[in-house]
């Protein structure tokens, strides 16, 4: 393989068109040397590491190594070739064919085909948690072995971002396709996949090895000789190990105090905003169908009482963004223009008089009680705050404690609650991690992170299902900018904070991920300069 | 002949005791609030009812809970746990991935403390009204007083930062892989604090144990007898006196072990150690109940064999307990 200097690496960025690998000019990749071991640290534990059937930051981070997509994501959130060289849309934008690279293997040496795509692409669509990411496949055709053509029951704008990494990783059917139930396949915890790196050890607990794919179907890459994912059990420990360089990447740092820390910290770079496309939002759920709360007004009143800005700055240290909408604002389907609700106690106060919850004697409307996801120190911090800043409205509110996650997502799921503190996560397309919440066809009880607000708009159920299908981008945009109007206007979720994703790097990690999935995305550019 | 017999009761006595655990470790585990299919489908990032229900049929939800009790049981004695909710592996090969870890750490810690606290006992109880005797007394009681994951943080920060030369987290350092000797080395680098750490609550028992042991034994007629005979003090206080103010130290041993494997739980989250603690603590958080009943059953074990190796060494130490 040639090599580059620097100087040839600039002309050729500037140059143009064709000199860009993934969507990232050349000129933004610095060049790096062959060899090392980057060691990324995380409290996250993995159930596996098969994302075909498991979501969840833990899975999709070692996922993303271990198998190639047909398409991966760069930073301005277009889809670039990966194990597809190139796909094509029908007119009818119901069948989309793709065009696999001839040179791609697994790492047991057998290549990849269109039989493993279209093996995949069925086990995720019947099998991953996230149904409406490929619920319009209909079938999967192939054309000859590096051909498939992915054939849908209707128009599916998100399908492309559903093929990106880690979504649909292309699962070897040499071994999958063994009659054994893949959920619980044993091979999920030892999977042998085409992307950049292969599997040398996975110890729950403890950590994950990766190491160089040296067949890997991009020619030179990864520059490192391994990549190890290690396990820590308490966050605290993690950003020690950051700043003694045990580690070389702290997956995510949460506590304002810890981020404040970290930049301060030498030889520590805090990479702000990482992975914009996963796109947690906190926001505070009312249940529509409380006697007070089915009231818009009421709502609103509370909405209005809520010092946001307090929480995000004060309280929280000001490193997340606030929310105004059910869309984050890295996303290209945000709507800025939303008016966000401003604190405002006497507007808050007039809107609960005319709902008829005047104020008693005693000052005091009501009571309500407010929940939220254990063990998340920003969710308590707000929890907290509630009591005393709805007291100010007349509203006495109870803190509901849950002693664990199922204690919580049961009450919630079973819609015994008033008002919860909640994450939910976009997860790159609106489909995809977004209507889950605001249909009123997905007002399941029992199920944690569908419509539990018992949330019902018919409009808003026509806006949903028009931008689901709509292939045309203003189009699209468009719909998704009423839709996010008017959930705002109906309130039933107050908006709160995005969380943004702060990863701590080493200062001689080189070419950090910049793809909108972060560091869930191949880091087969990624090296290490010697300290 | 009699001691086989003996052992033989003792074992039989072992395996009934570990089917009562099994028991009532199950009835308790199910009684708790919770719906594991619920943990599961979280960590997947959510899921619709129709997954709910393959997740709950998967993993025998499903069934009554004197089915799966029968279903556990007839399987549990054949050495088959099942496989963990979590992380749907053989809970077997789960557990024995953390048993050496365990027993590593825990024998390290007791070892640790026995050692140096009987040693320090033996020292302070020479000179009962010297400083050093007053200071050792003074350390066992901090020792004895700081909870165990409080005394691990510190020297996280003090071993971690303030004078970083010892690691902190894990049981070994992924980046080296080589030989038996360099992997050896590196884990017991990794071992120093949390063995320290755990060790520290004991070794302050000990010592104060050894220390009062010790006085005893040292005002007896016949370590009088032996000093008059003209043995050399060294003599008189090791071969003597502490082999018979070592009983009750073996005693409380014995019966501190289910204590320290409790407190390996604290010790080995602090560290990030790969142990059955952990395990525990991450199968009670996710509900992984196969899991979590495999990890106590392998902990009840491990107390019940602790025991059986106190007995034998009493009568090692003590040759009047061989003829009973």
């Amino acid at each position: 393989m040639k090599k580059w200097s620097r100087r040839e690496l600039i002309k050729a960025g500037a140059a143009g068109a064709a000199t860009s690998i993934f969507g990232i000019p050349l000129h933004v990749l610095a060049q790096v040397a062959r060899g090392g071991v980057v060691v990324i640290g995380t409290t996250q534990k993995p159930r596996h590491l098969n994302s075909a059937v498991q979501s969840g930051i833990a899975t999709m981070m070692p996922a993303a190594q271990l198998f190639a997509t047909p398409v991966r994501m760069d930073a301005n959130w277009k889809a670039q070739p990966y194990l597809a060289e190139r796909w094509e849309v029908s007119e009818d934008s119901r069948s989309v064919t793709l065009h696999l690279r001839k040179d791609a293997k697994f790492h047991d040496g057998k290549p990849v085909t269109a039989e493993d795509v279209k093996f995949s692409i069925e086990t995720v669509r019947d099998n991953h948690p996230f149904k409406t990411m490929l619920a319009p496949v209909n079938a999967v055709t192939i054309s000859d072995p590096h051909t498939a053509v992915v054939r849908l029951s209707e128009p599916h704008p998100a399908l492309v971002l559903a093929m990106s990494t880690s979504f649909l990783p292309i699962i070897p059917k040499h071994i999958f396709d063994d009659g054994q139930e893949i959920k619980t396949h044993p091979r999920n915890a030892n999977p042998v996949g085409s992307g950049p790196f292969k599997l040398v050890e996975f110890k729950p607990g403890e950590h994950i090895i990766l190491e160089r794919f040296d067949n890997f179907f991009v020619k030179g890459r990864p520059p490192l000789d391994r990549l190890i994912i290690k396990e820590y059990k308490d966050p605290a420990s993690l950003l020690l190990a950051l700043e003694r360089g045990e580690i070389d990447i702290h997956s995510g740092i949460t506590d304002p105090r810890e981020i404040e820390r970290a930049k301060k910290a030498p030889n520590v770079f805090v990479q702000s905003n990482s992975g914009p496309a996963i796109g947690p939002i906190i926001w505070l759920a009312f249940n529509t169908t409380h006697p007070q709360l089915s009231d818009k007004r009421v709502r609103q009143a509370i909405n209005y009482a809520i010092d946001k800005d307090f929480i995000l700055k004060t309280l929280l240290g000001g490193v997340h963004k606030r929310a105004v909408g059910p869309i984050v604002s890295a996303s290209p389907f945000h709507n800025a223009k939303v008016e966000p609700y401003k604190h405002d106690l006497a507007k808050a106060g007039a809107l609960l008089d005319a709902a008829g919850l005047k104020a008693k004697a005693d000052g005091t409307r009501f009571g309500l009680t407010v929940d939220a996801i254990p063990g998340s120190s920003d969710m308590k911090v707000m929890q907290e705050y509630l009591k005393p800043a709805l007291a100010k409205l007349g509203i006495e509110v109870t803190l509901r404690s849950s002693p664990d996650f199922p204690t919580w997502a049961r009450r919630i799921s079973s819609f015994e609650f008033d008002m919860t503190l909640d994450s939910v996560w976009n997860w790159g397309d609106p489909v995809i991690g977004v209507h889950r919440t605001w249909l009123s066809s997905n007002i399941r009880k029992g199920v944690i992170w569908s419509n539990t607000q018992n949330y019902s708009n018919p409009k808003v159920d026509e806006l949903l299902a028009q931008a689901g299908q709509e292939m045309d981008m203003a189009k699209r945009k468009a719909l998704y900018q009423e839709f996010q109007k008017i959930v705002v206007d109906d309130c039933p979720v107050a908006f709160v904070q995005e969380a943004n994703f702060n990863v701590g790097f080493r200062t001689n990690v080189q070419n950090r991920p910049t793809s909108v999935w972060g560091l869930i995305s191949p880091l087969d550019e990624m090296g290490i300069r010697k300290a | 002949m009699r001691f086989i017999a003996l052992l033989i009761k003792r074992l039989a006595y072992a395996f009934g005791l570990i089917l009562a655990v099994l028991t009532v470790n199950f009835v308790l585990i199910h009684a708790a609030p919770g719906d594991p299919a619920l943990v599961i489908a979280g960590e997947m990032g959510g899921a619709d009812a129709e997954v709910l229900e393959q997740i709950r049929k998967n993993y025998g939800l499903d069934r009554p809970v004197t089915e799966q009790y029968v279903t556990y049981m007839s399987k549990a004695v054949t050495g088959d746990l099942g496989k963990s909710y979590l992380l749907n592996q053989p809970v077997v090969d789960l557990i024995l991935q953390r048993l050496g870890p365990t027993i590593l750490l825990v024998l390290t810690a007791l070892l640790t403390a026995i050692l140096i606290g009987t040693l320090l006992g033996v020292y302070a109880s020479q000179r009962p009204e010297s400083v050093a005797s007053g200071a050792i007394t003074i350390l066992s009681l901090i020792g004895y007083a700081m909870p165990v994951f409080w005394t691990g943080i510190l020297l996280v920060i003090l071993f971690g930062k303030v004078w970083p030369i010892m690691p902190i987290a894990g049981m070994s350092d992924p980046r080296i892989y080589g030989d038996f000797w360099t992997t050896s080395v590196d884990v017991a680098h990794h071992l120093v604090l949390p063995a320290f750490t755990l060790a520290i609550i004991y070794l302050a028992q000990y010592s104060r144990l050894s220390r009062a042991s010790m006085l005893e034994v040292l005002s007896s007629d016949y370590i009088r007898t032996a000093r008059a005979k003209g043995l050399a003090e060294h003599m008189v206080v090791y071969k003597h006196a502490l082999r018979n103010a070592l009983m009750p130290i073996v005693t409380i041993a014995g019966l501190q072990f289910g204590n320290l494997i409790s407190g390996a739980v604290l010790v080995e989250t602090v560290f990030s150690w790969p142990g059955l603690g952990t395990l525990a603590l991450d199968s009670i958080l996710g509900r992984d109940y196969p899991t979590l009943l495999g990890a106590l059953t392998f902990s009840a074990i491990l107390v019940i064999v602790a025991n059986l190796l106190t007995d034998l060494t009493y009568r090692w130490i003590d040759p009047r307990l061989r003829t009973r």
